[in-house]
């Protein structure tokens, strides 16, 4: 593949361009889902092209082509260099980027079992395993599993002399079960919802899950949540479960430090961004003990925003985004980590496929972990609700104002989890609720979650993300809102 | 060594100008397909099913004047489902050598043959008649990226087409174009947008959109907090769009047969206003979208609510098998867990122009564009989300001053009941639903639980 991006970086310096970067990536993905004991989806796909980013007169152009051959890819640079050329029609100045060395490296995501390898009517009878065992609970009304697989070659080469190949392979998998009663739609999901866990990982993380000794009671709280209490509507104490602090971390923390969109590159639609660059190290995004971090190293864990190199060939960094409770860092890209007068990019450019541009997206932006375990914590409060599991998340387009429900919430009193409560929601402003966390579990309690499904940019792309989380505490949240009348 | 692929053969595109790319024709997508059909003859497979689309697109985008995304990209991707022994699984691949496409076939059966048998599985239809459709404008395909680097915003035109063939003797093909427009002016901490799709870009008038833009960011500036609550709204059809969008798949017949739709018992009962009609229509001259759904059956147009009573659903052949209907031409492609949706809804509008509905109102507020709308309850239709880009309180009939945006959670079935007034509709575009025939609403007690900072 390296003789075809070499074609392609003497075609761009040929026809102009003072920098270029090519992406040649193979894409592998197979997906297995059932409903209600039988087969839903079940398909794999496969992806092989290339796309090229060129600056000429000062200004960026991209395309992508899926004929891997000398006149498919010359055609496909020639495409970019006069699209660059375009561009620099409605340019404020010459594109410039923070200086990077090259890289000739090949790297491959670790993995024990690799899950194309793993036969498939053992992957669906395992699913069709865990459906039956939900079924078999009363009241449940819909059954739903799935696993996802894919993996993924890339390789990379920059006018710079960086040549990089990439081998990763990811591995998801979830359960659900929903109720319908009395005019009411409840359900839980496991390990998470909206398609359960997603890691860099192989078939081992499938089998890590034990997916049948958490079916039942999946399925027996979906139907339990029809006679439980409703969530109160009140001003009071959070506990929020590892998963839901996870989409917490992304939603209030990921995007608004995505330096595009503080630059205002995302406006039309992705949105802005509250944290504007006079609040770098000056903000007080949280409490001393919110200590957060975006780490692309494996040294994190195996997420979905881990990687050795970014798709502009800047290797892998963990950069401090909040230091005890301040404001201290932003993602960024070469070009943007200039306009900043950063001296370096953290590395965070990355794409969905060989058609698509690289933009700047979440690593693993990760709540690092505190000193409490959770049972600690529990008897610790005396009055709160514990919520897990995301059912509904929102929030305004500079990342201000959220709201999130959770599928299942559990009143806490003088220390003891109490009764079961449906419909939990809570809402806030995206610094006050970090500068009210009291308490973080530690390392034992902390998992490193995988958002599979973020999109930005346009065209949209989806993005896996990663984002490290342990039970936390919160004063002073207000509970309810979503279904206040 | 690989044969020459049929692609190869209808190329030519090396050294081709940007901008000016074709789609492949459609005698060359039936090559394609009978390509595969031909491969699938030696196989296993008793029955075969090919899907073949291709789009040619490109983008431009602006920020800060200046032009910081410029893309393009043509993708072809064939995808094979092939049927064994009442089993039947899918591959896809944008490899078309005939080894690749043989190796598609092998994965899709191999997938296959995993599973249990699939008693509900129906034999693969035969040839069909389709309702023609002209959605295809020459001026959209050939924009090149010097005529989009001419406008401010963000513009981008795609040429795409789909055909489907099976081994049962049908044939569909469909091709249109399309060209978005979409622009964000922002001044001082404001910021208002306007947005157009449309099949033909002789009707973006893309002065008009960003004007139109600007003037409402100026009203933005200096925005009022005011207390949440229950509100009378003039959503504009934008606004519209984005929380009808929301009840597209609740009309899909597995959708209540899984008791996850929200007409679960309510089919036949009074939920919405009687000013309410709802129907799903692809051949509407504001829709676009194939006449044929994903396994090659055409679509009906189907009357989803009538004044305010939801009557209809839309059944895939294996649904309306099921239930002793009739399908309508909304399946997915098999296989797949969720059956059938409506994508081409056209809401009933009315004769109230949007200064009527803010001259006829003494308290409300204008909504340009809600934003990062999520389903709170999924049976009362609750909806959370935040107003965007321009939200403006009326008093006495004229717009007073702009607004701290707030935060709703509102019931769809509420709302749909409290439209006082309705515009005449429009095929309206936003950033959370696809596009769809709306028009603006004028509706009371639209129900505000939050207000952010700005």
């Amino acid at each position: 593949m390296f003789d075809l991006t070499a074609a392609a970086l003497d075609t761009a310096k040929l026809r102009g361009a003072s920098y270029a970067d090519v992406r040649v990536m193979h894409l592998r993905q197979r997906d297995l889902t059932t409903k209600n004991g039988e087969v839903g989806t079940l398909a794999q796909s496969e992806s092989i092209g290339m796309g090229i980013r060129v600056i000429a007169n000062g200004a960026w152009g991209f395309s992508s082509t899926d004929r891997l051959t000398r006149q498919g890819v010359a055609a496909c640079v020639a495409e970019a260099v006069s699209i660059a050329k375009a561009s620099a029609l409605a340019k404020r100045g010459d594109v410039v980027m923070a200086p990077e060395q090259a890289y000739v490296d090949s790297w491959q995501s670790p993995f024990r079992k690799d899950p194309f390898e793993i036969p498939l009517d053992a992957q669906l009878a395992l699913l069709l395993e865990a459906d039956a065992a939900m079924r078999k609970i009363k009241g449940v009304t819909l059954t739903e599993t799935d696993m996802q697989f894919r993996k993924s070659d890339s390789w990379f080469a920059s006018s710079i002399g960086s040549r990089i190949h990439q081998r990763k392979v990811i591995t998801g998998c979830g359960i659900v079960a929903t109720s319908f009663q009395n005019d009411e739609i409840q359900k839980r999901s496991y390990p998470n919802s909206f398609g359960g866990q997603h890691a860099l990982q192989g078939y081992e993380l499938i089998e890590s899950l034990d997916l049948l000794k958490h079916a039942p009671r999946v399925a027996e709280e979906a139907v339990a949540l029809h006679s439980a209490a409703q969530c109160p509507q009140k001003t009071g104490t959070l506990i929020l479960g590892a998963s839901q602090l996870g989409l917490q971390i992304h939603e209030s923390i990921g995007h608004p430090i995505e330096l595009d969109r503080v630059l205002g590159q995302e406006a039309n639609f992705a949105g802005t961004s509250f944290l504007t660059l006079d609040q770098l190290n000056k903000l007080r995004y949280g409490s001393d003990i919110v200590n957060v971090v975006a780490d692309a190293r494996l040294d994190h864990g195996p997420g979905l925003g881990t990687f050795a190199y970014d798709d502009e060939g800047v290797r892998a960094q963990c950069t401090d985004i909040i230091k005890d409770g301040q404001f201290r860092g932003y993602l960024s890209n070469r070009e943007t980590a200039h306009l900043i007068g950063l001296k370096r990019s953290s590395g965070t450019m990355r794409t969905e496929s060989w058609n698509r541009l690289p933009i700047i997206r979440m690593t693993n932006v990760s709540l690092l972990p505190g000193r409490w375990s959770l049972v600690d914590l529990l008897a610790d409060t005396d009055d709160g609700i514990l919520m897990e599991t995301n059912r509904s998340w929102s929030i305004d387009d500079r990342r201000y104002q959220f709201q999130f429900s959770t599928e299942i919430g559990w009143e806490i009193k003088g220390g003891k989890k109490g009764r079961m409560l449906k419909n939990p929601s809570y809402s806030g402003i995206t610094t006050e609720f970090w500068n009210s966390c009291d308490a973080i579990c530690k390392l034992d309690e902390w998992t490193l979650w995988g958002t599979p499904n973020c999109g930005k940019g346009q065209p949209m792309q989806t993005m896996g993300t990663g984002h490290g989380a342990s039970p936390s505490r919160f004063r002073n949240v207000r509970i309810g809102a979503a279904f206040a009348k | 060594m690989s044969k020459r692929t049929p692609r190869q053969r209808a190329s030519g595109a090396a050294g081709s100008k940007p901008g000016t790319s074709q789609l492949a024709s459609e005698r060359e997508l039936r090559r394609i397909i009978d390509t595969v059909l031909r491969l699938a003859e030696t196989s296993d497979a008793a029955e075969t099913e090919v899907h073949v689309d291709e789009t040619i697109s490109a983008l431009t985008r602006f920020a800060n004047n200046a032009i910081h995304q410029n893309v393009a990209e043509h993708t072809l991707t064939v995808s094979i489902r092939t049927v064994v022994d009442q089993r039947t699984a899918r591959a896809t691949t944008n490899k078309l050598d005939e080894d690749s496409l043989r190796s598609a076939i092998e994965a899709s059966l191999s997938l296959a043959h995993t599973q249990p048998k699939n008693p509900r599985l129906l034999p693969m239809p035969g040839k069909q008649r389709y309702r023609p459709v002209n959605r295809f404008v020459k001026q959209t395909a050939a924009l090149t990226p010097d005529d989009r680097a001419r406008a401010v915003g963000i513009f981008s035109s795609a040429q795409t087409q789909s055909a489907l063939g099976n081994s049962a003797g049908l044939f569909a093909a469909y091709r249109d174009t399309h060209a978005v427009f979409s622009i964000t002016m922002q001044e001082e901490s404001a910021a208002s947008w306007a947005k157009a799709n449309f099949t033909s870009v002789l009707e973006i008038d893309t002065q008009k959109l960003a004007q139109r833009a600007s003037e409402k960011a100026h009203h933005a500036v200096n925005p009022r907090e005011l207390t949440p609550g229950r509100y009378t709204v003039i959503l504009e059809p934008a606004a519209v769009l984005d929380l009808v969008g929301f009840l597209f798949y609740d009309f899909a017949a597995t959708a209540v047969q899984d008791k996850r739709s929200c007409l679960n018992n309510r089919l036949g009962k009074q939920i919405f206003g009687k000013n309410i009609s709802v129907t799903d229509d692809v051949y509407h001259p504001f829709q676009l979208g194939a006449q044929f759904d994903g396994e090659g059956i055409p679509r009906e147009r189907v009357l989803l609510v009538d004044h305010g009573v939801p009557k209809n659903l839309v059944y895939s052949r294996t649904t309306a098998k099921a239930l002793h209907k009739k399908p309508t031409g909304h399946g997915f492609p098999l296989p797949n867990e969720y059956g059938e949706a409506p994508m081409n809804l056209v809401v009933s509008g009315g004769n109230s122009s949007l200064d009527e509905m803010i001259a006829s109102t003494d308290r409300g507020l204008l909504v340009t564009r809600l934003w990062y709308i999520r389903e709170v309850d999924p049976y009362e239709k609750v909806l959370t989300g935040m107003t965007r880009d321009g939200l403006f309180l009326v008093e006495k009939g004229q717009v007073k001053s702009a607004v701290r945006n707030f935060r709703f959670n509102q019931s769809m079935l509420e709302m749909l009941s409290n439209a006082e007034l309705l515009g005449p509709a429009v095929r309206a575009t936003g950033e959370e639903a696809f596009e769809m025939v709306v028009p603006a609403m004028k509706v009371h007690n639209f129900h505000f639980t939050e207000v952010t900072k700005f």
